[in-house]
């Protein structure tokens, strides 16, 4: 427990360290002027989040190869702060989209993967809360968490391989993109509370399925006797 | 300064997004802490009985 709020602590410390880089150190976009900041969080969690459901397919992957309930406490656990992450990410995108583009919204490449994105996750959840049966629940929610993962490359290349109104990358986007050393920077740091945190997250969110783990083990143990 | 009330409600929402969910889920693991030890005790209840009365004989 002591652990878990010195982790908490950290955490705190690094997003308020972001946030000052992305306020006070990063320099004003000449364009854009000063919502570009939202980059800086935005960018971080929209990765994150794609992290996330990649530790998602992983355990998803473990659990079908090895039926061990411990990687099918770590799928949802990843799929859930995922999409935290990703509904964050869904929430600032449109701030940043209004005074720059007019508009809150645009069924674009990559809006609309990082939609779909969401609602396949929010289904994973669903499908979960549907199964009684903790193996039969594991065993399809890992089968669906797979077929999900499809979108991630999807939302990933969007970007890249389609003409969309969503800027193009700044980070692995070929010749002629990219950002000014220092946004760089600050960028690559606010990426590092964000990982923290869906680490912190998932931790607490992994204890929790445990322990319901062990709550069905016992349940079943009062039935028999 | 045009857009900052845009940039700070963009972080405001995205730290209350993360808050909300970290509050749920420590409330959720307290929750189920508690049935957890409630079915506990209620397994081992009538065990203890038995063994109380087998310790009478």
């Amino acid at each position: 427990m002591k652990k878990q709020a010195v982790g908490a602590a950290i955490v705190v410390l690094l997003l308020a360290a972001a946030a000052y880089a992305a306020f006070f150190i990063a320099p004003t976009d000449s364009k854009q002027g000063v919502i570009y900041r939202i980059i800086f969080l935005h960018v971080p969690c929209a990765e994150t989040g794609l992290v996330a459901f990649f530790v998602c397919f992983a355990a998803n992957v473990a659990y079908v190869l090895k039926r061990n309930a411990k990687w099918d406490w770590l799928g949802v656990s990843a799929a859930e702060v995922g999409l935290v992450f990703t509904t964050a990410c869904l929430v600032t995108g449109p701030i940043w989209a209004k005074p720059v583009w007019g508009i809150w919204w645009t069924w674009d490449a990559r809006l609309t993967s990082t939609a779909v994105l969401w609602l396949l996750y929010v289904s994973y959840l669903m499908l979960r809360s549907l199964v009684e049966e903790p193996e039969r629940r594991a065993l399809l929610s890992a089968l669906f968490g797979i077929f999900a993962f499809i979108d991630v490359p999807l939302v990933f290349g969007s970007i890249r391989w389609w003409r969309t109104q969503h800027p193009q990358p700044v980070i692995m986007g070929g010749p002629g993109s990219g950002l000014d050393p220092t946004m760089l920077r600050v960028l690559l740091f606010c990426w590092v509370p964000m990982l923290a945190l869906m680490v912190l997250l998932m931790q607490s969110r992994y204890r929790l399925e445990a322990m319901r783990g062990d709550l069905e083990l016992v349940r079943r143990e009062a039935e028999a006797a | 300064m045009k857009n900052l009330n845009s940039v700070f409600a963009a972080y405001l929402v995205a730290w209350a997004i993360f808050f909300v969910y970290y509050v749920t889920v420590a409330r959720r693991a307290a929750a189920l802490r508690e049935d957890l030890e409630r079915l506990k005790e209620s397994v081992t209840r009538p065990v203890d009985a038995s063994a109380a009365a087998n310790r009478g004989k």
